[in-house]
């Protein structure tokens, strides 16, 4: 595992912490250890003000009203998605488009680009890590227009084989999407390589950013991606938002994914001129205060500083991995030397649901199950698997309590 | 025994228990004891399947009276299904479907019933009521 160059000391987490209400209670008479960050991130209070604010104090309609409120929302709700293009290094605001989370998007995007560009006989790469959301709206896709669906294989350590991927391109592959870090097994994929082979041959390349964004900066200019997608809630805004950030060239070529207001430009029965981008692809009322939520989250996060985000959780995940290893009986799924904190384990001969539940009843939350990744479980040969990821509000001593948990839990179960 | 009169030695049963642990220690000691399906009735189609944990369900009709056995990949779902299967087994049709279950609450397993926890145990109740419908029509 790659070791981050900043020093984790420069984190005050008593600080951080104090800025989560929710990791004060009590679960189950117990202190909570939240390890499902994988899943969804807690929240912090500027976030949570910023909500409130929003339905106490300037809740209107955007880019409608000429009244004051709406002028004042349309701003904030704009200066949102100037937050994220600036944080994201987009070249402009108009390529990031809000939609309501990573599997939105990457429908969105699916459906969008196979209208223009998808034809029989046509191929999409995605790799055998993917959470069903970069799978299922491809696999309609290729079933819709008689494409197909060819995924990139993965070494047992849980790494994608770069040299099979590029056996797969071919003059008939149209879009490759791919995760940047696994759900499942906390793989951080050599995104940069794969869209510089894949841009080789012309072809862009969507990359799944939701586990990426908590852990890491994300420069989609000098990863030169041409779409990269993700969900608020997983970023510490809140859930119900997410972006697809993508190329002028290729959101401007692409129709519409869901039509109706705010989308268009002029509207007569027989023929409708879309608006320019963003609005082309946002329909509707969109999440307001989810975007202006994400925004605060964003800022929070770049206060506290990624590099330094990044070098503390990677500490996280030495401890935790070491202190794992020496519990016998269990096995490290996903093994990868470059990995975010997140880490998927089994227990021989137990069951995940079993140590999930008992780990519960001490306040330890954790997920367990095939965490979206069916073919990945195929894959390891195991139902599903114990993941506990780490954000930069947990601690060594909650990992302590939880390694002490599992034991216990083992040893009740055995 | 009647469904009610188990549900009530069930509940007495758990009222000895001081704290979680014990509880649980209790039904995963349930779950290994439950009365093994047979292999050959560990079939894709007798799958109830949930989010994390699958159940296998069988049943017979036996004097005018349903009898399940099953089976489960986790110990703990093992042992919620040990219970049901001690109240609902050996049971006339009828008395299965009108059977309230109420024992689950007083024993302060609700959470494993919840449609949330993914564990099977709500589907493999629906099941258990529709196989005791099945046979209620089949004995009409």
């Amino acid at each position: 595992m790659t070791a981050p160059k900043i020093s984790p000391a420069l984190l005050n987490i008593e600080a951080i912490r104090a800025d989560f209400p929710i990791l004060s209670r009590k679960v189950n008479g117990k202190q909570l250890i939240y390890f499902d960050n994988g899943a969804t991130a807690q929240k912090p209070q500027t976030v949570i003000d910023v909500i409130d604010l929003y339905y106490k104090n300037q809740n209107a309609n955007i880019h409608r009203g000429v009244h004051t409120l709406s002028q004042e929302i349309t701003v904030a709700y704009e200066n949102a998605r100037t937050t994220i293009q600036k944080h994201l290094n987009a070249r402009h605001a108009h390529e990031i488009i809000f939609t309501s989370g990573t599997t939105a998007s990457i429908n969105l995007l699916a459906s969008s680009f196979a209208k223009k560009h998808i034809q029989a006989g046509d191929e999409i790469i995605i790799s055998a890590m993917e959470h069903h959301s970069n799978i299922l709206p491809w696999q309609q896709v290729c079933e819709e227009k008689g494409a197909l669906l060819k995924v990139i294989p993965i070494n047992q350590e849980g790494e994608l084989l770069i040299d099979e991927f590029e056996k797969l391109i071919s003059t008939k592959t149209k879009i490759i999407a791919v995760t940047h870090i696994s759900n499942t097994l906390g793989t951080i994929n050599p995104i940069k390589e794969i869209i510089a082979i894949a841009h080789s041959k012309n072809i862009p390349v969507m990359i799944d950013g939701a586990q990426a964004v908590p852990h890491t900066g994300v420069d989609v200019q000098a990863l030169d991606c041409d779409f990269y997608v993700f969900s608020g809630h997983k970023l510490f805004g809140p859930t119900g938002v997410g972006i697809l950030y993508g190329k002028e060239k290729y959101l401007n070529e692409l129709p519409p994914y869901q039509v109706g207001g705010g989308t268009i430009k002029t509207v007569t029965f027989e023929k409708t001129e879309y608006a320019d981008l963003p609005l082309k692809f946002e329909a509707g009322t969109p999440h307001i205060s989810g975007g202006i939520g994400l925004a605060a989250a964003i800022d929070y996060i770049k206060n506290i500083g990624l590099e330094k985000i990044a070098a503390y959780e990677h500490e996280l995940l030495l401890y935790a991995t070491e202190a794992l290893e020496k519990i016998a009986g269990v096995k490290i799924i996903g093994t990868a030397k470059n990995k975010a904190s997140v880490i998927s384990f089994s227990v021989e001969g137990l069951h995940p649901f079993d140590i999930g539940t008992i780990l519960d009843q001490l306040g330890i939350a954790v997920r367990t199950g095939h965490h979206c990744t069916q073919p990945l479980m195929q894959f390891y040969g195991v139902p599903g698997t114990i993941r506990a990821s780490f954000a930069f509000y947990n601690t060594k001593q909650e990992i302590d309590e939880f390694i002490k948990g599992l034991e216990r839990t083992i040893n009740m179960l055995k | 025994m009647t469904i009610a009169e188990i549900e009530n030695e069930i509940v007495e049963e758990f009222e000895m228990f001081d704290d979680w642990m014990q509880k649980y220690e209790h039904i995963i000691d349930l779950g290994k004891s439950l009365p093994m399906i047979d292999e050959k009735h560990k079939t894709e189609d007798k799958i109830i399947k949930g989010c994390q944990s699958r159940v296998w369900l069988h049943s017979e009709l036996i004097d005018g009276k349903v009898v399940f056995t099953a089976d489960s990949d986790a110990i703990i779902t093992k042992g919620m299904v040990a219970l049901m299967i001690r109240v609902l087994s050996n049971q006339t049709p009828d008395d299965i479907m009108t059977a309230k279950l109420e024992f689950v609450e007083k024993i302060g397993l609700t959470q494993h019933l919840s449609p949330t926890r993914s564990n099977g145990l709500l589907s493999m109740i629906k099941q258990m009521k529709l196989d005791a419908l099945a046979y209620k029509n089949k004995l009409v």
